[in-house]
């Protein structure tokens, strides 16, 4: 089972740069949600720049929430910054739609970021762009 | 009509209520800070049981606690729709005091936020648990298409929850519907004004089609 850790917190670079962890859907497939969620918090308390490559589902989004809710602190912790597309008018979330396999709307490339160090700056249904600051 | 008929129907209509009327429907009033679900719990609330539910600010956060209204009667077309409203703390993933700072001191501040966490985290989980119905309200002079937004209806349709998208503030001169329209055009939207009381009777047609 793969860590519930950082990806690389063992030789994290003591240098002004940002980290930036892209976590592959293969890695997160065995994951629980709980370990997804643990391994997510923890590099972005550490100032990392965590990318999904497939998002995550819709239930575990809300956890996510709720979880970095419990996390804030003042001074130490203002939350997150999460992005993903917009749903597209042409996908189909209907039940039928889910049944028959188009869960297009749950792998979605996802970036999530301290909230005092990125910014999105432009979004729309085909492109994120974010700013990204040192502290 | 003999004294026993009178009975035999007086039981019946006891009977019927006891163990055919539905358990109101909870219904959760949703969306991101500021976009006057208080005002619009408020307005449902006092247009049919007399009463509020909260009070309502500018400040953003002011609801932390979700607050339920039982049995709130709703009438139309001869027909009455009875449902709980859920009024739910505004959802974010980020809450920093220093917002909060121009408008109180630092240790409110600092208790607003906490609070504020407590409730963004009390509102997901009636969303995973206890509503069966949800209210969407937006700001309509604001932009649709922001993260917490696409996540909370993503969240909301997964659990296959009835869904209503109420564009509030229509009042507002930077108001825009259609901006609303085409970022949900899977759900159907509403245009109010809760403060000012604006088109309410669609409102309410459409609380009584969805969720009665």
């Amino acid at each position: 089972m793969p860590e519930a850790t950082n990806a690389d917190d063992s030789d994290s670079p003591d240098s002004d740069g940002v980290q930036i962890d892209l976590i592959s859907g293969e890695r997160m497939d065995s994951m629980a949600t709980m370990e997804k969620i643990r391994m997510i918090l923890d590099g972005v308390h550490d100032g990392n720049i965590v990318i999904l490559e497939e998002g995550l589902t819709p239930d575990e989004e809300s956890r996510l929430i709720e979880v970095t809710m419990s996390e804030i602190s003042p001074d130490e912790f203002n939350g997150i910054e999460i992005e993903t597309y917009p749903k597209s008018e042409t996908r189909d979330s209907s039940l039928l739609g889910r049944i028959m396999g188009n869960n297009e709307s749950e792998t979605k490339l996802t970036v999530i970021g301290p909230a005092n160090q990125i910014e999105t700056l432009h979004k729309d249904e085909t492109l994120i762009s974010a700013l990204v600051s040192r502290d | 009509m003999g004294l026993f008929t009178e009975l035999k129907d007086s039981i019946s209509r006891v009977t019927d209520r006891l163990f055919s009327e539905q358990e109101p429907k909870r219904i959760g009033i949703y969306g991101p800070p500021n976009a006057g679900k208080t005002t619009l719990a408020n307005r449902i609330a006092r247009d049919w049981t007399g009463d509020a539910i909260g009070t309502e600010s500018h400040v953003p956060h002011e609801t932390r606690r979700a607050r339920r209204k039982e049995n709130v009667e709703i009438e139309r077309d001869g027909k009455t729709v009875t449902i709980d409203i859920v009024d739910t703390p505004g959802v974010t993933t980020k809450v920093d005091y220093e917002e909060f700072t121009d408008e109180m001191e630092e240790d409110d501040a600092i208790r607003r936020s906490r609070e504020a966490t407590e409730g963004v985290a009390e509102a997901m989980h009636w969303l995973r648990e206890d509503v069966d119905g949800v209210v969407y309200v937006l700001d309509s002079a604001e932009d649709p298409i922001t993260q917490v937004n696409t996540m909370l209806i993503g969240i909301i349709e997964s659990r296959d929850l009835p869904v209503l998208i109420f564009a509030n503030k229509i009042d507002l001169d930077e108001s825009s519907i259609k901006r609303i329209e085409d970022a949900f055009p899977q759900h159907k939207t509403i245009p109010l004004s809760a403060k000012e009381g604006d088109n309410m009777d669609e409102v309410y047609d459409s609380i009584a089609e969805y969720f009665g």
